[in-house]
């Protein structure tokens, strides 16, 4: 399914809807539907016929888990045909519970097992800047519960010190992390160097200019904070 | 064997622009010369396992050839779930090389021995494993491994043999037993030497690799089929019976008898010393291997 349908930012609860089985309610619950279409539809430079070009921009889905609004929006965007959304989670369906980058195209990684996409997301901005792709952005969603990961602070840390400004990562904050981050999630970032910016995980407008503020010489932290 | 890794790698980064090395401090000063020259294709993550192998995993999805190192239970038990998903499962390959073997920094003890990491890549599909025996076959086996793009796991030893042998990826056979012999010895890497020592006076073939993923299934089978009996002293370096698998499938069509000798699984030895002291303790000594090989092919 291509074109104009199931391609706007109100066809998403439809289209969790085919996943979910559940149109009314689990696509509103879905924290990161909003950064997700923000990241696709106004900042990422990547398409389904660019999903393969070393330029493209990636985005890094860290935490893995509630992929719905993942594949809602990836279909919209014309990466996945919107039939492939019903199969989910079957044998032969390229979408399971956790996305495997080998099955969907446009996704860049597998993810599932919380803490591997921010040092594959630093490893992925180094490589580009080593052969001087440095138009390329690399944005990892992260979860504030997966930051317990000991693997994040190792990424947060090095990132910030190697200075890699083609490094973002949205940090999406709903307050789950079983002991909390005394004094928020962007301090995690600040104090190793990142710029730290701060919006609500639905207003666009405020994800948008977070995501695209300048931050030469320094990686990019964009907590974005959800509200229930 | 060390220094013919950093040279050879040294040499690649000139060479090739795929080439990256990651460190997580291990040798970084050995890299110095080469992170000088290419500071965006070196790079040392200080002491961050974890990181060192999702990096290489990030680089490879970018086109990359990521040349991974450290000492061999920081490289591969530390962050072996970053192996299996950073690099298996994203599809991705690059070539890991590890220093210290089972147990060359003995005077270290346990923490810095790492017996079971052949074991260990065992349980993950789609890696190559090199267990070379001479500083040579290091050269010929990274250099061969930097040009792909595949899962490559190179394990170094301070020590090895007097000789490099001319194998490239399957068993050679270094002296032929007779066609009454009493069976093949198959020794891996630096176990050589001492397995040609420990069975000098026997009437066996003994049969060398330095490549032990894949396993050379075919030539097995066909060194074991000339020789007088389907009696099998496999001799690694690592944990015992790390192949005997491999050999039970490559032997199945024949009823065979096989050993393994190898790093004792019973008992974590809680002593520190030289690696020779820990070889005599779990029998990979010429004296262990030759009392074993005649306990195995002349009963």
């Amino acid at each position: 399914m291509s074109g104009t349908a199931f391609s706007r930012y109100a066809d998403l609860p439809a289209l969790v809807g085919l996943l979910t089985g559940d149109e009314k309610h689990q696509a509103a619950a879905e924290s990161t539907l909003d950064v997700l279409w923000v990241l696709y539809d106004r900042i990422l430079n990547v398409t389904p016929e660019t999903a393969d070009t070393p330029d493209r921009d990636r985005f890094l889905l860290s935490k893995g888990h509630g992929p719905a609004a993942y594949y809602a929006v990836l279909a919209a965007k014309g990466f996945l045909g919107v039939s492939a959304l019903r199969t989910w989670g079957t044998f032969d369906s390229p979408l399971g519970h956790h996305p495997d980058r080998v099955l969907v195209p446009g996704v860049e990684i597998g993810s599932g097992s919380l803490g591997h996409g921010l040092g594959l997301a630093l490893g992925t901005a180094l490589a580009l800047r080593a052969q001087g792709r440095t138009g390329a952005r690399v944005v990892a969603l992260v979860g504030d519960a997966e930051l317990d990961e000991g693997s994040n602070h190792e990424a947060i840390a090095a990132a910030g010190r190697f200075g890699i400004d083609g490094l973002t990562v949205v940090a999406i904050d709903n307050q789950s992390a079983s002991l909390g981050w005394p004094g928020g999630i962007g301090e995690r970032f600040a104090v190793e160097g990142w710029t730290t910016r701060s919006a609500d995980a639905r207003d666009h407008e405020a994800l948008y200019a977070a995501l695209t503020d300048a931050h030469p010489g320094r990686p990019l932290a964009v907590t974005a904070r959800v509200q229930y | 064997m060390r220094d013919a890794f950093v040279s050879t790698a040294s040499a690649a980064l000139d060479a090739d622009p795929r080439i990256a090395v990651v460190l997580a401090d291990i040798s970084a000063d050995r890299f110095a010369a080469a992170a000088a020259r290419y500071p965006e294709r070196v790079i040392n993550v200080g002491i961050r396992e974890q990181l060192m192998a999702g990096v290489a995993g990030g680089m490879a999805l970018a086109g990359m050839r990521p040349v991974v190192h450290t000492i061999a239970p920081f490289l591969v038990e530390r962050p072996f779930e970053q192996l299996k998903l950073d690099l298996g499962h994203q599809d991705t390959g690059a070539v890991l090389v590890s220093v210290g073997a089972s147990y060359d920094y003995a005077a270290g003890g346990r923490t810095h021995m790492a017996p079971g990491d052949v074991a260990l890549f065992d349980t993950l599909p789609g890696w190559t494993v090199h267990v070379p025996g001479h500083a040579d076959e290091v050269t010929r086996l990274l250099r061969t491994s930097l040009a792909g793009d595949d899962r490559v796991y190179l394990r170094l030893s301070e020590r090895g043999n007097a000789a490099a042998r001319p194998a490239e990826g399957g068993l050679v056979v270094v002296r032929s037993g007779s066609a009454r012999s009493a069976g093949v010895v198959v020794a891996v890497g630096p176990m050589l030497d001492r397995a040609l020592a420990a069975t000098d006076g026997l009437d066996v073939t003994v049969a060398y690799t330095p490549t032990v993923r894949p396993f050379d299934r075919a030539g097995l089978n066909r060194i074991v089929a000339a020789a007088g009996q389907a009696d099998v002293l496999l001799v690694e370096p690592y944990l015992e019976g790390t192949s005997a698998h491999e050999a039970a499938v490559a032997l199945g069509d024949r009823r065979h008898r096989q050993r393994s000798l190898g790093v004792s699984r019973v008992a974590e030895v809680r002593g520190y010393g030289s690696a020779a002291d820990h070889d005599r303790a779990h029998g990979l000594d010429t004296e262990g291997i030759a009392k074993a090989a005649r306990d195995f092919f002349l009963t």
